[in-house]
Formats: C-alpha cells, sequence, structure tokens
C-alpha cells in the first residue's frame, strides 16, 4: 500500500476538535502535483495545516512515507516536509539568505550554526528560484514575487521530499505566478518531490495538477485528475457560479450575456469574433452570433455571451436551413458585423449573409 | 559580504565589551569620596589600597556595580524573550506589567514579614517576584489570545502596570513607618544596598538563565519567522513558549525581587544591539543584549548616583530619560518601513 508517498486514512479535520471536513483520503506520490480548489472558506487551509501538523486532527491518520506523521518527531517530520504558508512575515533585520538558511534548521547542531555545505545548499536552492541577485537585500524590502521565491527556495533548502504550499500565487501578478508554478514542476520532475498545495487560479491549478481535490462543503466532493474536475458543469457547482460563467475549453471566466432581443448579428468564425462579442458584451448590446461551426474558436465564447447562435456541425458545409435561419434573424438586427475575412467552401454561406447585409447597407465591417 | 558582516559582530562585541570595562571602573571611581584608577586597579587585584577606600569598593561599590550588571543583562534578554514572542518590538516586562505584578508581590511578602520583623531572604524575593511576574503574564497572555492587535496587548499589559503599582502605593502607604524608607525606595527602583549575598544568589538564577536562553538560541530564530514555520521546522511550539514565558518571567522576576522595577531597558538595549549588530539573529543578539544591558545600566546607575550628588535619582527615572526617546524612534521608524 505504501506505493503513495503521503497518504491519509479517515482524516477529519477541523478547529479545537469540532470536525469541519470529514472523512478525507489523499494520496499522492513523488513526483506528483496534488492540488486542492474550492470555495473561499471551504477548508483547504484546514486541510493542509493539519496535514503538517501545525492543527491537531481531530481523526484519521496521515502517513507520510510510510510512517504514521503523528508517531515522528518534529525533527524527522522537518527533513521529508516543508512548508509555504500564506501568512504574511515581517522578520526583522533579515536577508533574504538569512531566511532561506532557516531552511537548514533540522540539519545543523544545537546553536544552529551552517556548515559549509548548508550554505552550498542555501545558495543551490537561491539559485533555483533566480533568487541570487537579490540574496542580501532585506526581506521586508523585496517585492511579493521574489519573497515568494524567498520562500519556497526556504523550503527546497529543507531538502523535503514533500512541499505543502498554501495559495502560494495569490499576491503574486500572472508573471511571478507562472515563474513560481514553473519551478515548482521544475522540482518536481527533477527531485521527485511531491508537492501538495491549494490554487485560487483554476486555469493554472488546471495546468500544473496531476491530481485536483474538490473541498466542498464539509467532505470532499470530488477527487480525480484535471480532466475529470474541470468542467463547466462541475465547476458553476462547486462555487455556485450564478452570475457569468466558466468556459472549461480555454479554463477562462465569461461575464454574463446582455440580455435581451439580438440587436446587432455578428458573422463570425476563425476566432476574429471573440472581440467584438466581447466589445458587444462590455456595451451591454444584445447580439446574435451566426453561423458558426462547433469546432470554431469563436463558437465557444459565442455560447455563453450571444444572446443567439447559430451553429453548424464542424466540418460540415453550412446547411441551408441554418442559412435561412442566420438570414431571418438578420433581417431583425439593426446592424451586422461581419469579422471574417478568409471565406472559403465550409462558410461560403457565411459570405451569402455578408453580401445580403451589404445590400440591406447594415453591414460593418472589422 | 560574509565577511564584512564577520568584521562588524567582531567589532560590536569588542566596543561592548571595551565600554563595560570602562564604565566598570568609572562607576568605581565616581562617588563621594572619588577613587583613583591607579588605586582601583590596585585594590582589585593586589589587594593593598587604603581601609576605607578598599571597604567602599569591596562593600558598597562592587556589589552594586555587579548588580547592575546583571540585572540590567537580565531585563535586556528578557525583554528580547518577550519581543520574540509576542512579535511586537516595545514589548518588556515594564511594559506589559510583569515587573508591576512581581513588584506587588514582593511588597506584601517584605510588609508582611517585616511586620512579623523578620527579613526577606533573597530566595523569598525572587519566588515572591516570579510569583507576582506569572500572575501578570497570565492575564497579559489572556488578553494576547483574545485579541490580536499589537497596540492592545500593550494598552493591556500597562493598565495592568498602573492597577499593580497602585496597590503597592497603597500598600506602602499604610505599612509601618520604619519600613517605609526602605520600601520606597526599592518600589521606585535602585540598585542600592545590594550585598555580597544577593549578588551571588541573581548571579547564579540569572547567569544560569541567560545560559539557557543562549543555547535556545536556534529554535527562537526560527520563531522568528512566526509559529507556522517553527513548527515546520521541527520546533515542539508548546515546551518552547512555556520556556520562554518562564525564562523572560525569571529574569524579570530576578531584576524585580532586588531592584524593583526598572524601565525601559529591556526595549531600548535589545533594539539598539540589533542596530549595532545590524541582524536579528539570536546567536549574536542575546549575548550582545546581555553586554548592552549591562552597559546601559552601569552608565544610568552612574548618572543616578553623581548627576546630584549626594542626592541619589531612583534608576528607573534616568532609565525612562534615555529609554524613552528610543521607544518613540522605533515607533516611527516602523511606521514609516510599513508603509
Amino acid at each position: 500500500m505504501n506505493e503513495f508517498y503521503v497518504h491519509t486514512e479517515q482524516m477529519t479535520v477541523g478547529y479545537d476538535g469540532k470536525p469541519l471536513i470529514r472523512n478525507i483520503e489523499i494520496r499522492l506520490k513523488r513526483g506528483e502535483i496534488l492540488t486542492l480548489i474550492g470555495p473561499n472558506g471551504a477548508g483547504k487551509s484546514t486541510i493542509l495545516k493539519s496535514m503538517t501538523r501545525q492543527l491537531k486532527l481531530v481523526g484519521g491518520t496521515v502517513y507520510l512515507g510510510g510512517e504514521q506523521m503523528s508517531r515522528m518527531s518534529g525533527k524527522e517530520v522537518a527533513k521529508k516536509l516543508a512548508v509555504v504558508m500564506t501568512e504574511r512575515i515581517r522578520p526583522e533585520l533579515m536577508t533574504c539568505e538569512d531566511i532561506v538558511a532557516t531552511g537548514r534548521y533540522p540539519y545543523t547542531g544545537t546553536l544552529g550554526i551552517l556548515g559549509e555545505k548548508d550554505w552550498e545548499k542555501v545558495h543551490e536552492a537561491m539559485e533555483l528560484v533566480h533568487a541570487l541577485d537579490f540574496k542580501d537585500r532585506d526581506f521586508t524590502a523585496i517585492s511579493d514575487g521574489q519573497r515568494q521565491r524567498i520562500l519556497l527556495a526556504r523550503a527546497i533548502c529543507q531538502e523535503p521530499e514533500i512541499i505543502v504550499l498554501d495559495e502560494p500565487t495569490s499576491f503574486l501578478d500572472i508573471r511571478h505566478k507562472l515563474e513560481l508554478l514553473a519551478i515548482l514542476k521544475n522540482m518536481v520532475v527533477r527531485k521527485k518531490t511531491a508537492v501538495l498545495m491549494s490554487l485560487h487560479e483554476l486555469d493554472l491549478a488546471q495546468k500544473i495538477s496531476d491530481h485536483v481535490i474538490c473541498v466542498h462543503g464539509d467532505q470532499i466532493e470530488k477527487y480525480g485528475s484535471p480532466e475529470e474536475i474541470f468542467t463547466s458543469e462541475y465547476v458553476h457547482h462547486l462555487y455556485g457560479i450564478t452570475t457569468g460563467s466558466y468556459n472549461a475549453a480555454f479554463g477562462c471566466l465569461e461575464m454574463d450575456p446582455p440580455k435581451g432581443k439580438p440587436e446587432v448579428f455578428v458573422i463570425g468564425g476563425n476566432g476574429r469574433g471573440i472581440p467584438v462579442y466581447r466589445k458587444l458584451q462590455r456595451a451591454g448590446i444584445p447580439f446574435a452570433a451566426g453561423i458558426l461551426h462547433k469546432n470554431d474558436m469563436d463558437h465557444e465564447v459565442a455560447k455563453v455571451l450571444a444572446a443567439e447562435v447559430i451553429e453548424e456541425e464542424p466540418f460540415s458545409l453550412i446547411s441551408e436551413e441554418n442559412f435561412q435561419k442566420a438570414k431571418k434573424r438578420m433581417e431583425t438586427c439593426s446592424r451586422v458585423i461581419c469579422c471574417v475575412d478568409v471565406f472559403g467552401p465550409a462558410n461560403e454561406k457565411n459570405r451569402q449573409l455578408m453580401k445580403l447585409a451589404e445590400a440591406s447597407g447594415k453591414l460593418e465591417i472589422r | 559580504m560574509h565577511k564584512k558582516l564577520h568584521i562588524r559582530y567582531w567589532a560590536s562585541f569588542g566596543l561592548l565589551v571595551l565600554m563595560l570595562i570602562l564604565f566598570i571602573i568609572w562607576n568605581i571611581n565616581s562617588g563621594s569620596i572619588p577613587i583613583s584608577v591607579r588605586e582601583i586597579l590596585e585594590i582589585l587585584f593586589l589587594g593593598g589600597g587604603e581601609e576605607t577606600a578598599r571597604n567602599i569598593v569591596w562593600e558598597i561599590r562592587l556589589p552594586r556595580i555587579l548588580s547592575a550588571v546583571i540585572l540590567g543583562g537580565a531585563l535586556s534578554v528578557s525583554g528580547f524573550l518577550l519581543q520574540t514572542f509576542f512579535g511586537n518590538p516595545i514589548a518588556s516586562p515594564f511594559v506589559l506589567g510583569i515587573s508591576s505584578g512581581a513588584k506587588l508581590v514582593v511588597s506584601l511578602v517584605m510588609i508582611f514579614l517585616l511586620g512579623r520583623s523578620m527579613v526577606a531572604s533573597s530566595a523569598v524575593l525572587i519566588l515572591a517576584a516570579f510569583a507576582g511576574s506569572m500572575i501578570s503574564m497570565g492575564f497579559v497572555l489572556l488578553v494576547a489570545k483574545k485579541v490580536k492587535q499589537m497596540s492592545a496587548l500593550i494598552i493591556s499589559g500597562i493598565m495592568i502596570g498602573y492597577i499593580c503599582s497602585a496597590i503597592t502605593d497603597f500598600v506602602i502607604t499604610f505599612a509601618d513607618d520604619s519600613n517605609i524608607v526602605n520600601l520606597h525606595n526599592w518600589s521606585m527602583g535602585s540598585f542600592s544596598g545590594m550585598s555580597w549575598e544577593n549578588v551571588r544568589v541573581m548571579a547564579v538564577v540569572v547567569l544560569l538563565s541567560s545560559l539557557i536562553v543562549f543555547l535556545m538560541s536556534k529554535p527562537i530564530g526560527a520563531y522568528q519567522l512566526g509559529e507556522g514555520y517553527a513548527q515546520n521546522m521541527g520546533v515542539n511550539i508548546k515546551v518552547f513558549r512555556v520556556a520562554l514565558i518562564l525564562l523572560s518571567s525569571i529574569l524579570s522576576a530576578c531584576v524585580t525581587a532586588f531592584a524593583g522595577p526598572i524601565s525601559f531597558v529591556g526595549i531600548a538595549v535589545p533594539h539598539l544591539v540589533k542596530s549595532l549588530l545590524k541582524t536579528a539573529k539570536p546567536l549574536l543578539v542575546i549575548p550582545a543584549c546581555f553586554l548592552g544591558g549591562a552597559v546601559f545600566c552601569l552608565f544610568c546607575d552612574l548618572i543616578a548616583r553623581t548627576a546630584f550628588a549626594p542626592t541619589e535619582l531612583s534608576i528607573s527615572s534616568v532609565t525612562a530619560v534615555f529609554g524613552a526617546p528610543i521607544v518613540i524612534y522605533i515607533m516611527i521608524r516602523r511606521k514609516r518601513s510599513a508603509q
């Protein structure tokens, strides 16, 4: 059973003995990334804190490397498990190097003096997160992105077999989010480290995780691969989304479509329609989108933003039926926007729509 | 960079030791009867010198100087521990009301014993002060648990301090006439009237506690990153917190038992020392705090004794004059760095 590096049995977590989430079964191998997602306050941090022994378990057992974690000494755990927490720290008069050096704690003697080898590890870890340039800067004087990298380096030089991170990307801009996760992925591949973390960014979670756990209510609602979890229906349910929508294919969020009878007809396709749809959505103008093949990327966006989508099966010629439907709809709209610049056999009918619109004087070309 | 810092560390410690020696000699030298440096060296190391001078040095000035050294060190180490524990740069035994709690219990015990014409021994005084410290500490911890705000902690500490001081004053007012002068002096804070027995006891208690604190440098360093990280590094948080509380209480209790409450040393010295070393590493800061506290108290005691001689100032009023501006400076600087 111990092919898993970390696993929990019937773990129940909560505060002061009061259970919050029950029967958590986590299975994680080395070299894998497991991500916790779920709405705010669902208890992601509680789970992570319980697994790192910062909170007492309400019930169940956590195994680390095949051993019961509750029976291990603080030092034993420290050599195997390192954390990066969400709480911001403001240490006094500590350089970045000092912070990273604290990761060597479990390996140094009574007075905690670092040897030659320890300093090597410290610098290695700092190099891995590209932080050597600012190693002598004061920790409180650097940016959030740099700070998070320093904390990651601190965890890395603890030479753990698993790193637990609580929302490591929260305060970061997109560039630093990507950098941090790239470093993490690199560690996982190179050192076979296991990673257990919580993330708010679904798009990133979807791309970096090997497994995803969804925390919802008082239980783990779903546990599986990103492909199984990140469907529009499930994400809508998990976060209780009622306004706007989550697009599973793009992993992005969309606002609510403008309500009402379509005022504008957009002839789209080939990705050229998306900016137009968004512009109309922002202006609050309801529109109809057509005629879109279901495999066109415009279709993904149109189906959540347009009041009406006239759609065609993938790779087929546009049918006469759909053409008539589109024509009818176009006649009721006061404007027609055509953003397609390439016409071929499959969308020949869209060209005819454009000609019709031109004849009626409603056409705008984008 | 490493080399440069090392030079700074050595230089700082050198400076502190130098100042310590300088102030010890200066303190022996000055007073109602000045004693020259040559005479001092003769008395200390050769056992020579004139009879009265020898008596003054050995029986009056030296015990007083040694207690200023030991208790000053104890105060600033205790302050450093409390600042680490509460993550608050202006926490100290005085500000948190711990000194006042100790003062209250000690004066109760003293009055009780004096009423039965007994003299309180050093051990009894320390125990009484420790009990008082723990009571105040208990209140402060309760407040700290309920309110996470830094200012609330300090305010509650100051309030506890006021309450304890008020009760102490009240008790002293109604104490037997003959005791009042003595008790009053002590309750204002003073290094005067130390006996060698006092010095021996405080040396054992303070040096031992400080040594334990020094050996705890490693977990204290981890704790500076916050509880979560310390716990992850393998620090047993519960044991560590209890140890920190006990040690800081013992240290400040020892000070109060012998010299009464002394303000501001516990805040000012750790801060000055950290600025001097340009680091907060406990391994360096703890011994430097001890030395710095000793120097600071020797300096203040010198002023207390000589500034308006023959009238002696209370040590607290001198430490406040030099310590309070430093506290204000810390607050202004923190405000600036927070923006």
